[in-house]
């Protein structure tokens, strides 16, 4: 048996509100701290977080994610991001040219199916708005897409990218991953990638998890 | 509920199946059982097997459906045809339909719905084999297959179903005991807070004998949550 980090359990108590301060994935209740998520507790500065082991994507501001385009309407695009609700992507915030909507047909920029790495520039409840002012910000063509459990991406891109870098390196393969838990790879090795960000995905929760990747990558 | 026998559902203070008054059945719990669901669960009760399958919270359409200020939770029971000795008629029943209803009111309380506005949760819940209190079967899958969706969650939720037969309170009823059983009672629970989220009856009890039931599932519901955090905590554990 490999060593595991410790996991908790919804509804599991991780300490008092006298001693320390609730984060991410955790809520009040008579004084107590108690976790919301299947997932590993952190505790940093008194601040005690839970980072949830699977869940859907919650789109914040200014995350950078990978979405497909599902319509095309008259001044946008309606895009699938992975999340509970559909985002939206204005031609205003999309492209830089004058358009004059009665003589173009904007689906000659992104058309259905197109799949574009983009930014959230606003995310409010149910209302997501999407924008292509970023310099990483375009449209990914070829290559394959995968999706992963979005809480998983900081364990797939590693520390300071260590991680990516060793699959992109490894595999001579371009590879993006959006926050929402997409990923688009492209290059020569794509199977041997993909296996390796499964590989990821399954055992985040392990320690010495980089050691079992590289050898997976040098085979 | 209903049925008259001869036979003797309690001998020398054994069950038919050879268990104490307060024994509950062998007892098995899978987590992640279907690939394609967000999150999904198993649960055996003896001879009784439901699957649950959690999808979400998704975009939910059409749009009148919408709560502006909250997700809604959709709960299907569903009786498998075979899972009965003879053939069940696929499809909702009037049975299903109050089924369904009452385990999203037993869960609805845990979940941080107003998290995802505008958005749908989908619980499915299947029984496989039926041999006695499939609902609180079926709720104790659908709590794992919530928690393992990462759906936010206040508490895991317990359910465990008690009753009377031959003058004697039991808990956790088999297919026989429920359909001689004087009275059953399903009973679900949170069990940090001991907040009781489906209390239903069906038969004759005393005031009494309702107090002895609780306090009886209560005590037994803590080795169910036991083995539901168990559960949980294998799916990670290779």
């Amino acid at each position: 048996m490999t060593e595991t980090r410790n996991i908790v359990i919804p509804g599991e108590v991780l300490g008092e509100t006298k001693e320390k301060k609730a984060s991410y994935g955790t809520f009040i209740e008579d004084g107590k701290i108690i976790s919301k998520f299947l997932g590993i507790p952190k505790d940093s500065d008194g601040y005690v977080s839970v980072v949830p082991l699977s869940g859907v994507y919650l789109p914040r501001r200014n995350d950078k994610i990978i979405g497909f385009i599902t319509g095309v309407e008259k001044a946008g695009w309606v895009v699938d991001i992975n999340a509970p609700w559909l985002a939206f992507l204005t031609v205003s915030e999309a492209v830089d040219e004058f358009i004059d909507f009665k003589k173009t047909d904007i689906s000659r920029f992104y058309d259905i199916n197109d799949v574009i790495y983009v930014l959230v520039s606003d995310a409010k409840g149910g209302n997501v708005h999407l924008s292509m002012r970023d310099p990483m910000a375009r449209k990914l063509k070829d290559g394959v897409t995968i999706k992963i459990t979005p809480s998983k991406v900081p364990r797939l891109i590693g520390k300071e990218g260590s991680m990516i870098n060793a699959i992109k390196e490894k595999t001579k393969t371009i590879i993006r991953v959006g926050q929402n838990g997409v990923v688009w790879i492209s290059g020569e090795k794509i199977d041997k990638a993909i296996k390796a960000i499964k590989l990821i995905e399954e055992k985040s929760h392990i320690i010495g998890l980089t050691d079992e990747i590289t050898k997976l990558l040098s085979d | 509920m209903g049925m008259k026998t001869d036979e003797k559902l309690i001998v020398k203070g054994e069950r038919l199946d050879g268990r104490k008054p307060d024994e509950i059945r062998e007892t098995e719990m899978k987590v992640g059982v279907i690939p394609n669901a967000n999150g999904s669960a198993q649960v055996r009760f003896g001879d009784t097997i439901a699957i649950a399958g959690v999808y979400g919270p998704r975009p939910l359409f059409p749009k009148h459906l919408q709560e502006s200020d909250r997700a809604i939770i959709k709960c299907r029971y569903n009786m498998a045809p075979f899972s009965v000795e003879e053939r069940i008629r696929p499809g909702p029943s009037r049975r299903a339909v109050e089924i369904s209803k009452v385990t999203r009111l037993a869960l609805e309380p845990v979940l941080f719905l107003e998290e995802y506005p505008e958005t749908v949760v989908d619980v499915y819940i299947e029984i496989l084999q039926a041999d006695g209190s499939t609902r609180v079967t079926g709720i104790n899958a659908a709590s794992l297959a919530l928690a393992d969706a990462g759906v936010p969650m206040k508490d895991l939720v317990v359910a465990l179903s008690g009753g009377k037969v031959d003058d004697t309170l039991i808990i956790d009823l088999c297919g026989k005991e429920d359909n001689y059983s004087e009275a059953d009672i399903p009973i679900a629970f949170l069990p940090r807070k001991k907040e009781i989220t489906l209390l239903q009856m069906d038969g004759q009890l005393t005031p009494q004998e309702i107090k002895n039931i609780l306090k009886n599932v209560l005590k037994a519901g803590e080795g169910v949550y036991k083995k539901q955090k168990d559960a949980l905590m294998k799916k990670y554990e290779e």
